[in-house]
């Protein structure tokens, strides 16, 4: 009981209470810079800048869930294709961008709500196994139902232009970065209070949260249903970035990219989300002109797969010290087992 | 009817495939409690290998055999290499870390042979037989079923009938006690990742000629299937394994067959989700092994 005790306490303790930034001063500053930054970079660079931000509103979504709550999503790609396959088709219809994304990120939810149902009864391996199950597979749905989706070729995206006193990727980059600081806004406070108290709580030890009144599976699913909205808004604005859309835009190494971006920053962190964002964009865009030097095409996409390859596996072995907060539920077996392990070899 | 028949042979010999995958799964799990996520890209790698001998010496079965050896070899080198330095303290590391080496495998396949499918070779003809006028069965179904077969019963006389399958068991199941009495548990961790890593490499040699060919991301689906497979017998049993793949491969068969197939992934993510939900012990994992799974 004791030990139980203790957990909690350490849980209620390792609060970020010491040195609080607020939040809002934070995104002001952030957008100030965005702005200033829009003006002074070259085109591309500011499109690049854009991505970022689109990038950003879903690693910080899977970073909530997989650092504070410990569940472990490889389906984040898929979710994403979710989000922007609603705003091509709402916009090819409709074309008004703002409830378009707004029903971009509620069809979003509402698919990750089933998912998250599911995932609060699963753990571990099962749970990776079933996320990437339908990372593999909700690709393939654009195939199944082409007349709606227009198989492999993907759907183009009907947008009306910017104003014309500002570039369109100047426009872009606003608008991605809005959404992306009005996101990590709400994830801070979100996780600041009562909500992240719980999911924290039932990533160290499912048995102590319940016993402090947490309802455990509730905790879970709304987390996935959280981190399910960031992925929608996310995908949606990877459609209005690139004006079209298709299955091979979403495949599973997007997923995995997106756990390579939130491990290598640090787990649950929204900072870490952050670099792990502009790393995704940098490191394919310095890998393309490596190869283009090289004048290798494989080069090309290849090395930057590689290359987080590597940093996903030297992070998790060299690091983990880094990656503590991914203690995962059922603490108790999985530490015995972990200690006959160590007695055992 | 007839379309039936054949829909059943096809399945079945589908099936095989995935037994023989999910197998291999089933043997990592058994022995380090892991489900090696890597297990598909891993197959493809030595896949190309044997591409790449059998192209340069003219000779399917000389490829055939690297891609054995190969697979035998590189499943020791990620046991000795890589995972034996993970921290198993949280099951999402060994995860984490068999999707970095996904990434990585399928990063250099693509820089070394391209992203472009390749024709890979068969051994047999996968013209059918016509039995009574109804095509049945074909030379390659044949010769996937006479392969898994033959694993499955070395494996299980590996295991049932030698000392180092006691040993290999032993390790896995009391680690201490073993290592008292003398096994040597970690050699044994690195034999039986190297086991799997071979009957991962002949399901990849057997199925990737059926399916669009050669491609650092050809075996993403089989491994959904495998691991399905291997879900829906209990993720301990290698007959579960067996009998998994068995009735994954019908199911995408008649799935394929009468619905098309564009529909074939979405019935294994169902099916996936259904065991999840309803059984997520599997089939065929008993009550013992259920408390040690947890």
């Amino acid at each position: 009981m004791t030990i139980v005790r203790d957990r909690v306490a350490t849980t209620l303790h390792a609060l970020p209470g010491k040195r609080r930034i607020n939040p809002i001063l934070v995104v002001v500053v952030a957008g100030a810079i965005i702005v200033a930054l829009t003006y002074t970079l070259p085109a591309f660079r500011t499109y690049q800048l854009a991505t970022v931000g689109a990038y950003f509103c879903v690693t910080a979504g899977l970073t909530v869930l997989t650092g504070l709550n410990g569940q472990l999503s490889l389906g984040h790609g898929a979710l994403m294709a979710t989000g922007a396959y609603t705003l091509a088709l709402w916009q090819n219809k409709f074309n008004m961008l703002i409830p378009g994304v707004i029903v971009a990120i509620l069809v979003t939810t509402a698919v990750g709500a089933i998912i998250g149902l599911a995932a609060a009864r699963l753990r571990g391996p099962y749970l990776a196994g079933l996320t990437l199950a339908v990372a593999v597979v909700v690709p393939s749905i654009s195939s199944t139902f082409d007349g709606t989706f227009n198989s492999d070729q993907g759907l183009p995206v009907a947008l009306n232009p910017p104003p014309e006193s500002i570039l369109v990727e100047q426009w872009q980059a606003w608008v991605c970065w809005i959404a992306a600081l009005v996101t990590v806004l709400a994830l801070a406070y979100l996780t600041r209070g009562r909500f992240g108290r719980d999911m924290r709580a039932v990533r160290d030890d499912e048995t102590a949260a319940k016993l402090a009144g947490i309802s455990v599976a509730r905790t879970q699913v709304l987390a996935f249903v959280v981190s399910a909205a960031c992925a929608g808004l996310g995908g949606a604005l990877f459609a209005v970035l690139s004006q079209s859309v298709s299955p091979g835009a979403f495949p599973l190494t997007l997923s995995l990219f997106l756990l390579m971006a939130i491990v290598i920053g640090g787990l649950g962190r929204l900072v870490g989300a952050l670099i792990g964002a502009l790393l995704l964009v940098a490191l394919p865009a310095i890998a393309q002109e490596i190869g283009q030097s090289a004048g290798s095409q494989r080069l090309e996409g290849n090395l930057a797969l590689t290359f987080f390859g590597v940093v996903l596996v030297v992070v998790m072995i060299a690091a983990p010290g880094g990656l503590t907060s991914i203690r995962l539920r059922r603490t108790k077996t999985t530490r015995t087992r972990n200690e006959l392990k160590q007695k055992g070899r | 009817m007839d379309r039936f028949l054949f829909l059943t042979f096809d399945g079945l010999s589908r099936g095989a495939v995935y037994a023989a995958f999910a197998l291999a799964l089933v043997l990592i799990w058994r022995a380090a409690r892991i489900v090696n996520f890597a297990q598909g890209a891993m197959a493809v790698a030595t896949v190309y290998a044997g591409y790449s001998v059998t192209n340069a010496t003219g000779s399917y079965w000389l490829g055939f055999v690297v891609a054995i050896v190969g697979g035998l070899v590189l499943g020791a080198a990620v046991e000795r290499v890589v995972m034996r330095f993970v921290d198993h303290s949280s099951p999402l590391n060994g995860v984490v870390v068999a999707l970095g080496l996904v990434l990585i495998i399928q990063g250099v396949l693509g820089m070394i042979y391209g992203n472009e499918f390749l024709p890979a070779p068969t051994a047999f003809s996968r013209d059918a037989f016509e039995v009574g006028g109804v095509a049945l069965l074909s030379r390659y179904d044949i010769f996937v079923f006479a392969s898994v077969g033959a694993v499955v019963v070395l494996l299980t006389l590996l295991f049932t009938r030698t000392p180092t399958g006691l040993r290999m068991r032993a390790a896995a199941f009391a680690p201490d006690v073993s290592r008292l009495l003398g096994v040597p548990v970690g050699g044994m961790l690195t034999l039986g990742w190297a086991l799997a890593a071979a009957v991962g490499s002949l399901a990849g040699l057997l199925v990737i000629p059926t399916e669009l060919g050669l491609h650092p991301t050809a075996m993403d689906v089989v491994f959904i299937s495998a691991f399905t497979a291997a879900v829906l017998g209990g993720l301990d049993s290698p007959i579960g394994a067996v009998i998994g793949g068995l009735v994954v491969g019908l199911l995408l068969s008649y799935v394929s067959g009468y619905l098309g197939a564009t529909v074939a992934p979405m019935a294994v993510l169902i099916l996936l989700v259904v065991v999840l939900l309803g059984r997520p012990d599997g089939l065929f994992t008993r009550a013992r092994t259920k408390a040690r799974a947890a």
